[in-house]
């Protein structure tokens, strides 16, 4: 079923490709040991080479190549053993060098592939084209005084990855589940940190729209979406902003347009007319980067379980549907979270547990996975009481909002509140007689026909129990006592 | 004028370790040779308080046994190299109030070594151009005189040419220089003097303010190859802040001077004997050639066949990195600054007032190479030939050990002597640039007197780090020659 907007000349299919720059983890940037610190002072972390000081020299932090391998593999891209590189020339108040240095030709990642996880639990892939390492540029402060704009170049000079995707999505939710699930592996890889409130991954759309089975209409570049809702929105007005261009019969122009969050609309930036000549040339101040193959191979021995991994051994091992893996192992500590709760338990009961109140109560309370509402251990101590009959699950949830506010573990509130399931035969059999006793009307009903009643003679058992009656022994000797 | 600035560095090293006389003495007699000679405006910024200090300093290492290996010898600084807490300049008036809070690699290790230096010399501006006329500061006087117009006043070549005509001119005993197409070769042959442009790697970069970043590469400028070797041990070795520095060792550069030649095979090129090379550049060659195969060496016709794509390839790849280079001068942070209503127009009231009409033309042809569409036609052509001109002395040296060639198609000319057609000046160059697209070592020595009484230089040329049979040959053919001839300036 795939996505189209309705426009008055028909449907039109989308096409989009995106170039997402994400900041590689590391304590000193790309070419300088300043450090990359989010939030600093201004210009309290910049070195002689990131302002640009004659005569100085970047060196290639190996850290940043490494953490760029490691995402490449992630990727299952092609790794280059050979790449360049080089200057993207323009002059800017916060691009000191009046370069960014950065790969052109020869990126030090090539082709791989990204698999979304779709909402109704489908899934897609979408090509990587490649994985080029680069310089960030500083920040231009603009509110800052009335005439004048200031320069922070803390940010300068920090290694960004640019991840440029084949325009393989079709949708906005396929690219908001491609910066989700992009976002999810590098967060597992531990090469960025995926936040793009601090701006540390930043997202451009190219966006064109088609009719079925044409070949790609001209693009036109989002730049400044900052939030995976804003992308959706930039990539669905963009969209019908095309369309209304073609229908009222004129021509989409390639250019960069500026997402607006405000005004909620994308704007012209600069036509390519007007686009930069970036003279492109290879940075004679650094050699090719040539990496062995034996570098590689021990980088990729030690990645972690990747999330497609890792949801795969979730539906084979614990036999969990793909959405519910899916949702489990899109962060790696709730993945962790689930697997200390459900080890050597119910893998399903666990599930539920973890993607149900639990979930629902870290939301409620805004609370994050590292500081959760109750401790794996206390989830998987519910999950036993309850798999050992000792309390039935309408109990549990009791317990798991008592285990929330007091911070007690189960057992002692199963304790203390006199929850446990009763199974003692003679006490239900009691209870049961008491019922049928005070209901002989409805009791001739039940024989007379109206099956429906079984569930009411049961919840007034259970309800005269306190609900702590087991209920299967309670359907058990209620269906024998009308028999 | 004092007998101690006639002294060659290995001689004064003597002279101190014998206490014969003191470091300050020393350097005391090249500054009163320096202020003496000072209409030559060969330094840009002195620092002969300093000097003195440091003189004082190597006098107590001395003193102590803890010489370096230059200790207390007077040299001169190129003005191209960062020196913390001394102005630096590149001979341009967009960095005329640049005062680096750094210093060079190579810079630092001359003080390590114990030199002492006397100033920041004088070089076209950002080390553009072959005449020194070029930079923002006043075009620099060659100590040399025409005998037949001695009242002319001739250039010293460049960019190094406050380091040549210092050195020439017996104000230091030595200079660093810097070379990216001929910039110490050049000036040496114009100046009666020896410098050699090592291998591409060998000198780190870090904190010499960029030309060219691909061919730029220090080194030392003196009077013999010996005090090259001295002060190219000093100035030499893998820096970890400059990626394209080589790792591989420093040699003994002196110990390579046996005197010893026999058996080598020096290549003659003769793509180097164009049409109109003047006949006393070819005698002088000629010579050269009989030189060395009189003691022992057996020269070699060989050929360098791309050589005459070797000026057009330098000057697309040059320009083009120098646009690169040069785009941080932009007066935002550092350097002069002309305020405008816009980013836009500072940037170009900045650089306008800031650049010389030679760095302004090379950004220009730099920008256009670079240009969409122009690339593949120009710069990745350019980098396709300069590969051949690498593969011409590769094969070359297959067969041969050494090269020998003119350093330059001239003598010295006068100041304002030259046309305004550019490429005039370029041509300069044309025997020193495919060393420098090659990143091979070059040495220019003086192999003589012009009829009209001025020097001229030979090149030696040697494969990739052997700067020990270049230095090697040199020093033979330095003795074989008697060049003993001084400028009027040092006469009189």
């Amino acid at each position: 079923m795939a996505y189209v907007i309705e426009g008055e000349t028909g449907d039109w299919e989308l096409v989009i490709g995106l170039e997402v720059h994400a900041q590689v983890t590391s304590k000193s940037k790309l070419f300088s040991g300043a450090a990359t610190d989010f939030g600093a002072e201004p210009n309290t972390q910049v070195s002689l080479v990131d302002a640009a000081m004659p005569g100085m020299l970047p060196v290639i932090n190996e850290k940043c190549v490494e953490q760029a391998v490691r995402t490449g593999l992630g990727l299952k891209a092609k790794i280059n053993l050979t790449s360049v590189f080089a200057r993207k020339n323009y002059f800017y108040a916060d691009l000191p060098q009046g370069y960014q240095i950065s790969q052109f030709e020869f990126p030090i990642v090539g082709e791989g592939e990204v698999i979304l996880d779709m909402p109704d639990g489908s899934t897609r892939t979408v090509g990587i084209e490649r994985l080029h390492l680069e310089q960030d540029a500083g920040k231009s402060l603009h509110d800052q005084h009335p005439s004048k704009s200031f320069i922070d170049l803390n940010r300068a000079g920090v290694s960004l990855m640019e991840i440029v995707s084949k325009p393989d999505m079709r949708s906005p939710e396929e690219a908001a589940a491609y910066v989700t699930k992009l976002r999810s592996i590098l967060r597992y890889l531990g090469t960025c940190d995926g936040n793009m409130a601090e701006g540390s991954m930043r997202c451009d759309a190219n966006v064109s729209v088609r009719k079925a089975g044409e070949p790609y209409r001209t693009r036109a570049e989002i730049k400044n979406v900052n939030s995976i809702r804003f992308l959706q929105q930039a990539i669905e007005y963009e969209a019908r902003r095309q369309i209304d261009v073609y229908e009222d019969g004129g021509q989409v122009v390639q250019e960069t347009r500026l997402w607006d969050s405000t005004k909620g609309e994308t704007r012209s930036m600069r036509s390519k007319e007007q686009a930069h000549d970036y003279r492109y040339f290879p940075d004679p101040d650094l050699l090719p980067l040539v990496l062995e193959q034996a570098y590689v191979d021990e980088i990729k021995a030690g990645l972690p379980e990747l999330p497609d991994e890792k949801k795969d051994r979730f539906i084979k091992d614990y036999g969990l549907s793909t959405y519910d893996a899916g949702v489990l192992v899109a962060e790696q500590a709730n993945a962790d979270f689930f697997e200390a709760v459900a080890r050597g338990r119910d893998p399903k009961l666990a599930c539920n547990w973890v993607m149900g109140d639990f979930a629902a109560a870290q939301n409620r309370l805004g609370r994050t996975i590292d500081d959760p509402v109750v401790s794996a251990a206390d989830l998987g101590g519910l999950v036993d009481l309850i798999a050992d009959n000792t309390i039935s699950g309408r109990i549990a949830k009791e317990v798991f909002e008592l285990m929330v506010d007091s911070g007690k573990a189960p057992a002692v509130i199963v304790e203390e509140k006199g929850l446990k399931q009763v199974t003692d035969t003679g006490a239900i059999e009691a209870a049961i007689d008491a019922v049928l006793a005070a209901n002989p009307d409805k009791v001739a009903d039940y024989k007379g026909g109206k099956d429906k009643l079984f569930g009411f003679f049961v919840g007034q058992v259970m309800k005269s129990t306190g609900g702590k009656a087991n209920p299967a022994l309670v359907n058990d000797i209620l269906k024998a006592k009308l028999a | 004028m004092s007998k101690l600035v006639s002294l060659t560095m290995a001689e004064a090293r003597k002279g101190l370790a014998a206490k014969d006389f003191t470091a300050v003495e020393l350097v005391d007699a090249h500054i009163r040779q320096a202020e003496a000679a000072r209409p030559l405006n060969a330094f840009v910024t002195e620092t002969f308080e300093a000097a003195r200090a440091q003189a004082a300093a190597s006098d107590q290492r001395l003193a102590k046994g803890q010489a370096g290996a230059m200790e207390g010898l007077p040299i001169g600084m190129k003005d191209l190299f960062c020196t913390e807490g001394v102005r630096t300049t590149a001979c341009s008036k967009i960095l005329d109030n640049f005062v680096p809070p750094y210093e060079s690699t190579v810079s630092a290790n001359l003080k390590k070594a114990g030199a002492v230096v006397l100033g920041k010399t004088a070089l076209d501006e950002f080390a553009m151009g072959s005449s020194n006329m070029t930079s923002a500061f006043g075009v620099v006087e060659n100590p040399w005189k025409r005998a037949s117009d001695p009242a002319a006043r001739l250039v010293p070549g460049g960019s190094s040419g406050g380091s040549a005509a210092a050195v020439a001119a017996r104000m230091v005993m030595g200079a660093t220089g810097t070379d990216t197409g001929g910039s110490i070769r050049q000036p040496a042959a114009f100046c009666g003097i020896t410098g050699i442009k090592p291998t591409y790697g060998r000198c780190s970069r870090w904190g010499v303010i960029a030309f060219a970043s691909s061919l730029d590469q220090a080194g030392p400028m003196a009077r013999t190859a010996r005090d090259c070797a001295i002060m190219l041990g000093a100035m030499a070795g893998f820096d970890p802040k400059d990626s394209t520095s080589a790792p591989v060792p420093v040699p003994n550069f002196e110990a390579a001077l046996t005197g010893d030649v026999r058996g080598l095979k020096v290549g003659i090129p003769r793509e180097y004997r164009p049409e109109g090379l003047s006949a006393e550049i070819q005698a002088l060659w000629d010579k050269g050639i009989a030189l060395l195969q009189a003691a022992g060496a057996t020269p070699v016709e060989i050929s360098l066949p791309h050589t005459k794509y070797a000026l057009p390839t330098y000057y697309i790849v040059a320009p083009a990195e120098c646009s690169s280079n040069l785009a941080r001068y932009d007066g935002l942070r550092y350097g002069r600054r002309v305020e405008g209503k816009s980013l836009d127009e500072m940037y170009a009231k900045s650089r306008a007032a800031g650049f010389g009409a030679e760095v302004r033309r090379r950004i220009l042809i730099g920008t256009y190479v670079l240009s969409a569409g122009y690339y593949d036609a120009y710069y990745a052509k350019a980098q396709k030939v300069r590969r051949l001109i690498a593969e011409d002395f590769t094969k070359a040296f297959q067969t041969v050990d050494v090269i020998l060639t003119p350093t330059a198609p001239s003598a010295a000319f006068g100041i304002g002597e030259t046309d305004d057609n550019p490429v005039t000046m370029w041509l300069n160059d044309v025997f020193t640039i495919p060393t420098s697209l090659a990143g091979l070592p070059g040495l220019s020595l003086p192999g003589g007197l012009s009829a009209d009484g001025l020097p001229l230089g030979l090149q030696l040329i040697g494969r990739p780090f052997d700067e020990e049979t270049v230095l090697r040959v040199a020093d033979v053919m330095e003795k074989a020659v008697g060049f003993d001839a001084v400028p009027a300036l040092v006469e009189g």
